[in-house]
Parts: C-alpha cells; sequence; structure tokens
C-alpha cells in the first residue's frame, strides 16, 4: 500500500515529519518498507501563476512568449512551448532555481534569442499525471498568484510504501491508516469522510432503473447499487490525479478515477457499470459454469471454472466479482448514466479465483481479506458526493441493497480485563489508557470502566480481526508501545530441565567424530531430479513425488543422502579439487509408514499423529581422490574400499557397538567391492568403492562411499552406561598365529570361527597381517591373527591356553584352514 | 725399576692423547693395561721383587695404571662423544618442511555450527531439543496453528504439496480436521512443512505443561533467489506454563541475541501478525557491525544499510486457539500461557559470518567449508 503523506495528513496530521511517521507506524506494527517521493524533491520555487499573455515567438514556430502573474512587483517573461497555453489560465509555474521531479536546477534561460524567467509545468513535469502534451490549467483553483503551489497541489509528494500485514484490510486505505496515526499519536482524526451523503437530485427510483439478483448469497454477503444519470465523462481534476497518481494508480477518467480514489480512500472497491450497457438494468450474481468465458478489462479472455463467482447481465457475465470488471459495460467517453456496485464478497472464494486465474488486482487483494459488508455503503457515500461534485452527475434516489450477511457477521462487543492483559503482557497497562487507545482505534468503548472489564464494541472494518479479548490486548499493548514500555525477564521454568537426549549427544558425537576423521559436511538438497541429475543406478525405491516442485532438479524427495553427496562432489571435482571427504547428517525420505517403536531418529516423531511417511537419519560420505591426510612424505594411495569400512568402524567403536560387513553389491557401487553394514545383525547400511560408471559420472579417479542409518548404531550402543571390567589384576596371554586358506575364504569367516572356538578365554583376535606368495601355496593367503586369552578371575595357566588353541586349531580345520608353521 | 714405570706411565699418556679415535684409544688400552701389557707384567711379579723394593715399585705401578686407566676411560668418553656428534650431525633436516599431519582435518557445515550454538543458547535457558517430520500433514502445519480454511500459505505458489499416491501403501494419514483419512488421500493433505512450528502442536501432545522446547530442522517453501531457497532451516522455540508472559519473550530472546552477538546487543520488537501468535511481534537485533549507530566511519552500515538493526526472528504469545487444539493434554486457553518463536538458522549464520548469497550454503564447495573452524 502506497499512502501519499499529504493525502494522510488531510485526515490527521500529528505535525511529525516523513521519517518519524514511518518510524512511529512500524515500531506500531505497520510496517514502512520505504519512503519513497513523486514529484519535485521539495516544493520550494513552485508557485501558483496567472498566464497575462501569450504571444507568438519571433523565432520559433512552436513556442510561445508568456507573460505571467507569479504574484511579483511585475509579470516575468516564461518561454512556453506548448499548444495549450492561453491568457487567463491559472497555471503551475516553476521559478529558476526551483529542482524539478527530474532532478534538474531550473535556470534563466534564453531561448531562440527570448529570455525565460521561469517554466510552466504539465502534468508529467509534476509527476501527478500522464498528460505531457501541454501544461496543467489549474481550474478551479481560486489561489492567488504568488501563492505556493503546494497549497493546491501535492508538488513535492512524500509516499509511504507499507507493508500491510493480511490481518489488516483497513490499513490498505488512506483513512483507515490515517486512524491508525491517531491511535498511536493522539493527534486529532478529521471526521469519517462517509459522514454526510450526497443529496439525490435525479428522478424517479434507482429501482426502476436497474434490479439485482444474487443467486449465491454465501458469496456475496452484499451487493448494493446506485445509479447516476447526467453523467459528464472527462479528466479529474489535478489534485484528484495527483492523489492517484502518488499512490500508484493511473488516472482514466473522472468515474473511474473516483472508483479507485474511494477504495484507496476507504478500503472498500467499487465497480462503475455504463448503465446504458446493461440491457434492461439487469444485474445478476452466480457462479460461473464450467469453462465460461469472460474477457476482463485488462483485455485477457479468462476461461472460468464453476466456483468462480460472476456478475452478469441478461446476456452473460460482465465482470469477475471483486476481481476485475469486464469490457462489456466497461465506462467510457460515451457514457452518460453509470451504474455503481459496492458489494462485499466471500474472502475465500475470491483468493481462489485470483489464484486459479493468476490475476490479482487492488480489488482482490482487500476482498481476499474479508471486507465487512457495512464498507459498502461508506463507499457508497463518498462515492456519490464526488460524482455529483466532479462528474455532475445526479444520484438517482434509493439504493439497491441485497444483504445477505450471515448472523456471523452481526455486530460483536467484547470485554477487556486489565489484570487479564497485564498478566499476560508482563506489564501494567493503566485502565484508563486502554480504554483510550481502544477508543481511538475505533472501538466504542462503553463508559463503564470504573472498575472491572472495559466492554467495547467492535467496528466493522476490525470485525474478523479482533474476535477474542487477547486481540484487544494486542491492540491496547501495541498502541502503548512494546519497544518503550515492556520489561524484559526470563520466565520461571518450573522445575524442566533443559539437555541434549541421549540420541542427541551421540549423533553430535557421529558427526564430530566424521569432522575430526578428516570430512567435510555438506547440507544436500532434500529433493532431487527423478534421475539422480543422470547419475545411473542410485533409484532403487520409488520416490515420494513433490507435486509442484519449482523445477525437474528438485521434484522427488530423496530416498538416500548418496545423491546429493555425489552432487556436491561433482561440484567440487569441476572446480579442480581432486582429494576431498564430505559427510552429510540428514534424512531419507520413504514412502513407508514409520517403523513402530522407533525414536525420532528413526522416524518416530512426537505427537498423537504420526508422521506421514518414514524419515530415517542418516550418515553418508563420499571419499574422493587420496585417502588420510596428504603429505610430502606419504606416497599418495587412492580412497578404496577399506578406507570408507575403517570410518564405519571408526563410528561403531565409538558407539561400542560392532558392524558387521557382508559382501553384497549395489547397482551404483564396485560389484566386487562393496558390502552391507549390520550391527546387531539387524541392516544398517552398505559401505563400497563407487563403481567406474559413477566415478566417470562425476569426473573422479577413484571414490568410495557408505551411508548408514543412525537409529540401529545408537540402538546397541551402551555409551554412557559401561561397566568396570578388571583388565589389570591377571595378566593377559597374547599368543600371534598365522592361518592359511583358501583365498576367497573371509577374513571374517576366520575370525568368527576363532572366537567362537576360543570361547570366555579369548578376549580378542585381531587381524595384523595377510599374506600371499612364495611361503604360500597358490590359490591361498595366510593371514596373521594375534589372539589375547584372559580370565576375569585367574591367571590362565599354560595348559589352559594350550587347551582353547587347540579347539581353535580344530575350528580352523573344519573350515578349510590350518595353522601354519 | 722406578724408572721404567714412569717411563712407561710418559709413554702410556702420550700415546692416549695422540690416540684420534676410539678404537686407537682401545688399542692403547690394550697396549698398556692388557693382559700382556709390561705395566701387567711388572704388578703381577712385585711378589718376587726384593722386600724392600715391593712397597714403592707396587705404589708407583698402581698409581699410573689407575692414571692410565682413567686417561683411558676420559679419552674413550671424549671419542664416543664427538662421534655421537659427527653421526648426529649428518642427520639433520629441513625444519622448515611441513610437519606430518596426524589426521586431515574436516570441518562442520557452518549451518550446522550456528544450529548448534542455538541450541547451546537454549539448552542453558532450561529447553530441550526436538526433532520433527518434514513431510507433514496439513493437519499440523495450518489448521491446529489457527489458519483458516483457503489461507493464502495453503496456496500451490507457496507450499509444496507431495503427491498423494506415491506415499507408499499402509501409511497413516489425516485430513486437515486431524482426524483419519477414511478416503483416499487429497492432493493438499501432505505438505513439505513450511516452518518448523507444527511441532508447537506435535510437542504439546507429547509433554503436559510447562515445557520448554526448540526444534531445529529443515522447511521448504516455494521461493528462489539470492535470500530465499526452496529448503532453508529454523529453530522453533515453545515456552508454556501458567505464567509465562510477553516480557518473558523479551527477556528471552534479549539473553539470545547477546549470547549470539555479544554482549552489548540491545534487541527491539514490533508487532506483526502471525496467526498462531497473539499477540506478534517481529525482533530486530541491534546491528553488531556499526554498533546500531547506522554508520561505520562515516559511512551508512553495508550490514544494517544504516537502519541501525537487523531482523532476526519472529515471534509472539501463543495464540488461544492454538492451545484449543491440545486442550485434553493439559492446556486449557484459560490456565495456560506462553510465547513461541522461530528463526532462521541461514539468516543468522548470514549475518554472523558475512556470507551475502544464501545459495551459498548448499553448494558445498569444500572451499567454502573449510573456513569454518
Amino acid at each position: 500500500m502506497k499512502a501519499p503523506v499529504s493525502w494522510l495528513r488531510s485526515y490527521c496530521d500529528p505535525g511529525l515529519g516523513a521519517a518519524e511517521l514511518a518510524e512511529r507506524l512500524s515500531m506500531t506494527g505497520t510496517e514502512v518498507e520505504r519512503v519513497g517521493h513523486v514529484g519535485a524533491p521539495s516544493d520550494d520555487g513552485f508557485v501558483v501563476g496567472r498566464v497575462l499573455g501569450a504571444e507568438p515567438h519571433p523565432n520559433a514556430d512552436r513556442l510561445r512568449v508568456c507573460t505571467v502573474d507569479a504574484g511579483e512587483g511585475g509579470p516575468r517573461t516564461i518561454v512556453c512551448g506548448a499548444a495549450n497555453v492561453a491568457a487567463g489560465q491559472t497555471v503551475a509555474v516553476a521559478l529558476p532555481g526551483a529542482v524539478l521531479a527530474d532532478g534538474t536546477k531550473l535556470r534563466k534561460a534564453k531561448l531562440r534569442g527570448v529570455e525565460s524567467a521561469g517554466m510552466i509545468l504539465s502534468e508529467a513535469e509534476m509527476e501527478i499525471g500522464d498528460d505531457a502534451d501541454g501544461i496543467a490549467v489549474l481550474d478551479g483553483v481560486t489561489a492567488e498568484p504568488g501563492t505556493g503551489l503546494a497549497a493546491v497541489i501535492a508538488v513535492a509528494e512524500t509516499v509511504l510504501d507499507l507493508e500491510i500485514t493480511p490481518n489488516r484490510p483497513d490499513c490498505l486505505s488512506v483513512f483507515g491508516l490515517a486512524r491508525e496515526l491517531h491511535a498511536i499519536t493522539g493527534a486529532e482524526l478529521a471526521p469519517d469522510p462517509w459522514e454526510t451523503d450526497a443529496e439525490a437530485t435525479g428522478e424517479g427510483d434507482v429501482g426502476e432503473l436497474a434490479s439485482v439478483t444474487v443467486e449465491v448469497p454465501e458469496l456475496c454477503p452484499r451487493f448494493t447499487a446506485r445509479a447516476f444519470t447526467d453523467v459528464t465523462i472527462g479528466p479529474s481534476p489535478l489534485w484528484l490525479k495527483a492523489r492517484l497518481t502518488a499512490a500508484g494508480q493511473r488516472p482514466i477518467n473522472n468515474v473511474v478515477d473516483i472508483t479507485n480514489y474511494v477504495m484507496l480512500l476507504t478500503g472498500q472497491p467499487l465497480h462503475g457499470f455504463d448503465l446504458d450497457e446493461v440491457p434492461g438494468g439487469e444485474i445478476s450474481v452466480r457462479t460461473a459454469v464450467d469453462g465460461e468465458r469472460l474477457t476482463t478489462l485488462d483485455e485477457v479472455e479468462r476461461r472460468l471454472d464453476p466456483e468462480s463467482v460472476v456478475v452478469c447481465d441478461r446476456d452473460g457475465p460482465t465482470g469477475l466479482a471483486g476481481i476485475m470488471g469486464g469490457r462489456v459495460s466497461e465506462v467510457a467517453e460515451k457514457t452518460s448514466r453509470v451504474l455503481l456496485e459496492v458489494a462485499t464478497w466471500n474472502g475465500v472464494n475470491i483468493l481462489r479465483t485470483s489464484n486459479l486465474l493468476g490475476l490479482r488486482s487492488e480489488a482482490s487483494t482487500r476482498f481476499e481479506k474479508q471486507l465487512h459488508p457495512d464498507l459498502a455503503m461508506r463507499a457508497q457515500r463518498v462515492a456519490a458526493k464526488l460524482m455529483v461534485e466532479l462528474c455532475g452527475a445526479r444520484l438517482v434516489p434509493g439504493t439497491i441493497d441485497v444483504d445477505s450477511r450471515p448472523a456471523a457477521m452481526a455486530p460483536r462487543e467484547l470485554d477487556y480485563r486489565p489484570e487479564r492483559a497485564d498478566a499476560l503482557l508482563g506489564m501494567e497497562i493503566a485502565p484508563d489508557l486502554a480504554a483510550e487507545y481502544l477508543g481511538r482505534l475505533g472501538f466504542d468503548v462503553k463508559d463503564d470502566r470504573a472498575s472491572g472489564p472495559i466492554t467495547v464494541g467492535v467496528p466493522a472494518d476490525r470485525h474478523f480481526d479482533v474476535t477474542r479479548e487477547v486481540d484487544l490486548i494486542e491492540e491496547v499493548a501495541r498502541v502503548h508501545g512494546l519497544d518503550e514500555h515492556l520489561p524484559a525477564t526470563l520466565p520461571g521454568r518450573g522445575g524442566t530441565i533443559g539437555g541434549l537426549g541421549r540420541d542427541q549427544s551421540l549423533l553430535r558425537r557421529i558427526e564430530d567424530l566424521l569432522r575430526d576423521a578428516g570430512l567435510d559436511e555438506a547440507i544436500t538438497w532434500s529433493f532431487v531430479h527423478p534421475a539422480r541429475s543422470g547419475v545411473p543406478g542410485l533409484d532403487e525405491i520409488e520416490p515420494v513425488v513433490v507435486h509442484n516442485p519449482l523445477s525437474e532438479d528438485q521434484s522427488v524427495m530423496r530416498t538416500d543422502l548418496i545423491g546429493g553427496l555425489l552432487a556436491a562432489a561433482a561440484h567440487n571435482l569441476a572446480r579442480g579439487i581432486e582429494r576431498f571427504g564430505i559427510f552429510e547428517s540428514g534424512r531419507a525420505y520413504l514412502p513407508e509408514r514409520p517403523p513402530a517403536g522407533a525414536g525420532p531418529l528413526g522416524g518416530g516423531f512426537a505427537g498423537s499423529r504420526s508422521a506421514p511417511i518414514a524419515e530415517p537419519h542418516r550418515i553418508a560420505a563420499v571419499l574422493v581422490g587420496s585417502a588420510g591426510a596428504a603429505g610430502w612424505r606419504e606416497p599418495d594411495r587412492a580412497a578404496d574400499f577399506y578406507d570408507a569400512k575403517g570410518m564405519v568402524e571408526l563410528v561403531a567403536e565409538a558407539l561400542g557397538v560392532e558392524a558387521g560387513f557382508a559382501a553384497a553389491a549395489r547397482p551404483f557401487l564396485h560389484p566386487a567391492r562393496a558390502a552391507a553394514v549390520s550391527v546387531g545383525g539387524a541392516p544398517a547400511g552398505w559401505a563400497g568403492e563407487l563403481h567406474p560408471r559413477i566415478l566417470a559420472a562425476i569426473g573422479a579417479r577413484s571414490g568410495a562411499a557408505f551411508e548408514l542409518d543412525v537409529e540401529p548404531l545408537l540402538g546397541g550402543s551402551r555409551v554412557g552406561e559401561e561397566r568396570y571390567e578388571d583388565v589389570t589384576t591377571y595378566p593377559a596371554v597374547a599368543e600371534d598365529i598365522a592361518v592359511v586358506a583358501d583365498r576367497d575364504l573371509g577374513a571374517g569367516a576366520i575370525r568368527d570361527a576363532i572366537l567362537a572356538a576360543g570361547g570366555e578365554l579369548l578376549g580378542a583376535a585381531e587381524v595384523f597381517d595377510v599374506y600371499s606368495g612364495e611361503q604360500v601355496p597358490d590359490g591361498k593367503r595366510s593371514l596373521a591373527l594375534r589372539l589375547e586369552f584372559r580370565a576375569a578371575d585367574r591367571t590362565l595357566t599354560d595348559a589352559e591356553v594350550a587347551a582353547a588353541r587347540a579347539g581353535i586349531v580344530a575350528a580352523l580345520e573344519e573350515i578349510g584352514a590350518e595353522l601354519r608353521g | 725399576m722406578l724408572e721404567r714405570i714412569e717411563r712407561i706411565g710418559e709413554e702410556a699418556r702420550a700415546a692416549i692423547a695422540a690416540a684420534e679415535d676410539a678404537a686407537a684409544v682401545e688399542e692403547a688400552r690394550v697396549h698398556y693395561l692388557g693382559r700382556k701389557a709390561e705395566l701387567t707384567t711388572i704388578l703381577r711379579g712385585i711378589g718376587e721383587l726384593p722386600a724392600d723394593q715391593r712397597g714403592p715399585v707396587g705404589q708407583a705401578a698402581n698409581a699410573v695404571r689407575r692414571e692410565v686407566e682413567s686417561l683411558v676411560e676420559e679419552a674413550a668418553a671424549r671419542h664416543e662423544r664427538s662421534e655421537l656428534d659427527r653421526r648426529l650431525a649428518a642427520e639433520a633436516i629441513d625444519v622448515t618442511l611441513p610437519g606430518t599431519p596426524p589426521v586431515r582435518l574436516g570441518h562442520l557445515h557452518p549451518l550446522t555450527r550456528t544450529r548448534r550454538e542455538i541450541e547451546d543458547i537454549f539448552i542453558g535457558l532450561g529447553y530441550q531439543v526436538m526433532q520433527g517430520p518434514e513431510v507433514e500433514h496439513d493437519y499440523y502445519n495450518f489448521t491446529a496453528l489457527n489458519y483458516p480454511p483457503g489461507h493464502p500459505a495453503r496456496m500451490l505458489q507457496d507450499t509444496f504439496y507431495v503427491d498423494p499416491g506415491t506415499l507408499g501403501e499402509g501409511v497413516e494419514l489425516h485430513g486437515p480436521d486431524g482426524e483419519p483419512l477414511t478416503a483416499p488421500p487429497g492432493p493438499r493433505d501432505v505438505l513439505l512443512r513450511t516452518h518448523t512450528s507444527p511441532m508447537q502442536i506435535r510437542g504439546m501432545e507429547d509433554q503436559e505443561p510447562p515445557i520448554f522446547i526448540v526444534v531445529p530442522g529443515r522447511v521448504y517453501r516455494r521461493d528462489s533467489d539470492a535470500t530465499h531457497t526452496p529448503m532453508f532451516s529454523q529453530v522453533e522455540g515453545l515456552a508454556v506454563g501458567e505464567d509465562i508472559t510477553l516480557a518473558d519473550l523479551h527477556g528471552t530472546l534479549l539473553t539470545f541475541a547477546r549470547a549470539v552477538f555479544g554482549p552489548d546487543r540491545e534487541v527491539r520488537i514490533r508487532p506483526h501478525f502471525f496467526p498462531f501468535t497473539e499477540p506478534s511481534v517481529e525482533v530486530d537485533v541491534s546491528c553488531f557491525h556499526c554498533g546500531g549507530s547506522g554508520e561505520v566511519g562515516g559511512e551508512r552500515c553495508s550490514l544494517c544499510k544504516g537502519t541501525g538493526w537487523l531482523e532476526i526472528l519472529g515471534a509472539g504469545m501463543v495464540d488461544p486457539n492454538v492451545f484449543g487444539f491440545v486442550r485434553d493434554r493439559g492446556y486449557d486457553p484459560d490456565r495456560v500461557q506462553g510465547f513461541a518463536f522461530g528463526m532462521g538458522i541461514e539468516r543468522i549464520a548470514m549475518l554472523k559470518h558475512g556470507v551475502p548469497d544464501l545459495r551459498i550454503f548448499f553448494e558445498n564447495d569444500v572451499r567454502m567449508l573449510g573456513q569454518f573452524r
């Protein structure tokens, strides 16, 4: 909403500069986004002048030499290029020294040999209208020559560009804003502009000229219409053009300008029909037939759906209700009888239709916020006076008023309890102040406020916004001044304690660990391309599809983290960065029920209703190029499966869980260098080297990756619940063995067999060397393991260790492995 | 005999002094003190000397032997030291070459750091941290937050909806009224949450008052430019008890702003409008770049654009209508009151670290990530 300051001040002038006005409004809830200017930067040097004579220029056909009375001792000479300049006109004059709207400073100048001491201005030069062809003639201006022009026309206008919150359609009007200024400053407010009505001097009764039928009263709570005869269409007076232009509207003709002006003043949109173009004066309001077409004033043909409301004449739709009129009965040059519609529409319906058609207008932005039916007659009254005054029109007696408002729009009374307000706000506001603020805001304060609650009637323009006591409290608090008066205290916490939950702490531990293991954390999009930006083989699950994505690149919910990380890797590789590791800690979005009994990291969230889908929290990483820290001494080693696995094991170790690995291919991993990861037997993700196709797609030579579900990792963790174990009283016995077996017998199977056979006494069995070569038969390899035997309650005897060892040897033989040497 | 001993002593002294390395010292030791050495032979033969000579010869021979022993020891040690010195000198390295990093150092994303910082401040103020779903029901995202039917935020141009046919088999869905859906879901029943505020409702359904929670998480809106990305992250806060006031909100946010932006900060609160709070406010923090003056070195402050204030969040007192949706969980609107707030993590991180474009956060350029230790 653009509010010209001079227009605002004509209703309420707190005597503040524009900047301070803006500040006060912003700090009480009416945000001023910008203080702009229209016209000249200052009104200095602009005066009212009278043309005394206009003679042809001796040296130029198209120029006139004018003598102008600018209220000085004698007339001054001004050379003017306008064809319409003539003696006797009252005009707007810029004197030398004045700074024009375009920023140039006016000087005395010789024009084709004649000195010109000023300039007679056009509408366009004053930025009060479109007309640039001729000078602006100040018809009806009675001010003496020499009077400051600002007294007649806002020549240097300041405009407040306001951001009005959706609950305040009353502030989408100049008078509403003036009331707001009155409320927050206490400065006097002019009487309501609709206090008086025009005299109905026309003939007959409006009912003889027009009729209105509302077929959909729930979508049109009120429809009023008045008729005017003897209308003379013409340009609006300059003051009106100036106000419209400053408010961002283009002047058209006096009738159209009046409807726009009254809308800007009162907040209630209006629509004028050329009554002679409405056959029989019959107007009806109905919903459109599906596919029905209507050409709106912007000359676009609109296709309507059955929920759109149209205003029709006998021949069909003439306007899109509350949004835009149609071409059919547009007010034009030839119009002499006008039917003025002021209606109330259903806000939700208007918003819906306006969105459906992609058509927003000044009217629809007001109607969509739901206006009250009482506003209609305010606008009728203000408009009628202007129609009479500016168009020479005669108001036909009577008003057509189809009022179908529901009970919910009946006047409302509310109680304001000062003690309740103080308890909610945490500050005291004296009851008499509260009553004063509410009164200034237009609430009807019943004067029984010696004690107890203050009862107020809610004004029509706040009917939908102020429905409860708490809404009154907000009004009182903001007018009182939150910034100035509100204390800063801290709440009593009633025994609650703060902190991270165990899972939250452990998740942070995992993230920190990956960071300290050399990975940079990435945050990638939750929505991805359905084909993952051309990375093949990633699409294993049918994703949840976004119905209205901004682009195809972000049109389905990711079912994994690896896709986004690969895209991030490609981004870095494309910038010449060849060695890095990145990880992400975030969610996958899976088209399935959240698992029963899951915690938040497994997608089991608080609330009575479960989440629509499963959103397990995961960690994933991609290692590109070399593994580990780059240095000048170490040979660069390409990151491989064991680097990815090592990261997974590091995480598992930090959480005190054991991760199991079993060879398992994935389409995007090297088929022979990939593993499924499990924790406590439950699937937890995967790790592996990236498939050469994927490497080629992201532009990397080597790379490894993993992705893990967090919940199974945390579920098995006993971090924080550890029990002390005595490892010092009785020494452990360490023994190294070398096991020879077929090359394809996994180290995991060998170790499992050893651990199982070793029983309670075997505390650990770790592979520390892998050998194949001369000493070992072809097709076989040798694994060296360090065994650690221990008992918690005694020192083991040689015999005990030997027996355990013998059991291990026997178990190894069973799986086709034997001890070497 | 005594002269002979004296001569041996002189020879030995000279030989040891002349020895150039440890080997020569050892040679001298063997020559003068070894089993076959002249002095050793003399000492061995003392018993055969006449009685009156035994004393003086023995004393002289032993004295020389002790002296030579100590000279040998001394010389050996000296040579050992200098040889070590030589060897170590040969092992000289270039100390200005880079050290060997024990690990490659990684970095948390600046948004994670900022999120944790915010979480930790509120943990210190007694809050718990919760998470909630990002694919959410209309009911939680709008209805229970007091958005009337047909509210503009529900329109397709503002909110991402998900295609109900792709939610999977057997999912449990609810309509905008919160009731379980019996018919197949409609195109507007399930959405990507537009704010973290749905967790106000889920949080209150889960915990009776008093409740003090913050909820970080991803949110989605259909916007894309330098200051809007379709995905971003927020932290929601909710504090409800019997006597929590707007002044408490003021104090809480002042504490928060000072913790994040510095102890000299002020906040100012401006009335605003949100459907789920009443009264509603927007909160500005005094600019930490210009100290709130709007000027730096006579120039207009580039951070706050000369206003002296930076908008950081929206907040307000929980609307009684919102409590109405969780009344049966102990939130009687006539008995409880409290505040809620929501802030953009990206906004705070951009302000703190001077990041000019929101999209930078989601490119994940490791040269950007590496700037945040």
